[in-house]
């Protein structure tokens, strides 16, 4: 591949939906409907350059804290915030790190919207903050999502 | 996972009855290491053998695969949300 980012500095993943690029920029950029199926509560909206304070409502990490900072809302196509990837630590202070930027990309189709998030900035993580397979596992993440995505595809 | 790692192919049932687990706790385990990569798995008759893969362990890619998969699972409940209700 002949790009400037390793692979280890970045993941893409992209999904089609069934419904017109302004319903999915909604979902996306109101802070109630990001935390529906994120599993979060934010306490604020979002608004470019502002970092949002929110909870984590997921299973295990419930009542945990993030923060997200909005960098771009570039309706009804690029909205882009960074964070501290995986923060769930709770006497860890990740202030001191850098972030990871994750950007989505709305594209209009034929059949609805194709959704495109880039996550990028792992490169620069502290080692031990690295996501390798191992901490990812022991962590219980993959365990946790799936667990939420049974119970909102069952809601 | 400590009995895995003597690298030979090990059966559900025979790491279930080496460790604390249940079947389907083991069972859970194992999906969750194939998924990123730590273990393989191959039938052999009415059982699945798994193997460790060291070699996974310190490659960040795999850590990068798990992140990858929390986004799409994320997208895929974003997905699942807006069609619901597509033209609200």
């Amino acid at each position: 591949m002949n790009t400037a980012q390793s692979s280890t500095d970045i993941v893409v993943e992209s999904v089609d939906i069934a419904a017109p690029v302004a319903r999915v920029w909604r979902a996306l950029t109101d802070h109630r409907e990001f935390g529906e199926w994120f599993g979060v509560v934010f306490a604020t909206p979002f608004r470019p350059g502002e970092t949002v304070h929110g909870s984590l409502t997921i299973a295990d990490f419930a009542g945990l804290p993030l923060e997200i900072t909005v960098r771009e809302m570039d309706a009804p196509r690029r909205f882009v915030f960074s964070w501290h990837p995986y923060a769930v630590e709770p006497d860890h202070d990740y202030t001191k790190e850098p972030q990871t930027l994750i950007e989505f990309t709305l594209e209009p189709r034929d059949t609805g919207t194709r959704l495109t998030v880039r996550e990028s900035g792992f490169d620069a993580l502290p080692e031990a903050r690295r996501p390798t397979a191992f901490r990812m596992n022991t962590k219980g993440w993959p365990i946790q999502l799936g667990n939420i995505a049974r119970h909102v595809t069952s809601g | 996972m400590a009995t895995l790692s003597s690298g030979e192919p090990r059966s559900i049932s025979a790491l279930a009855d080496a460790s604390d687990l249940s079947r389907q706790a083991v069972t859970k385990h194992l999906k969750v290491l194939e998924g990123v990569g730590l273990v393989s798995s191959r039938r052999l008759g009415r059982e699945t053998l798994y193997t460790f893969r060291p070699e996974r362990l310190d490659d960040a890619s795999a850590g990068l695969a798990a992140i990858s998969r929390q986004w799409a699972d994320a997208l895929g409940r974003l997905k699942h949300f807006v069609e619901r209700d597509p033209d609200s």
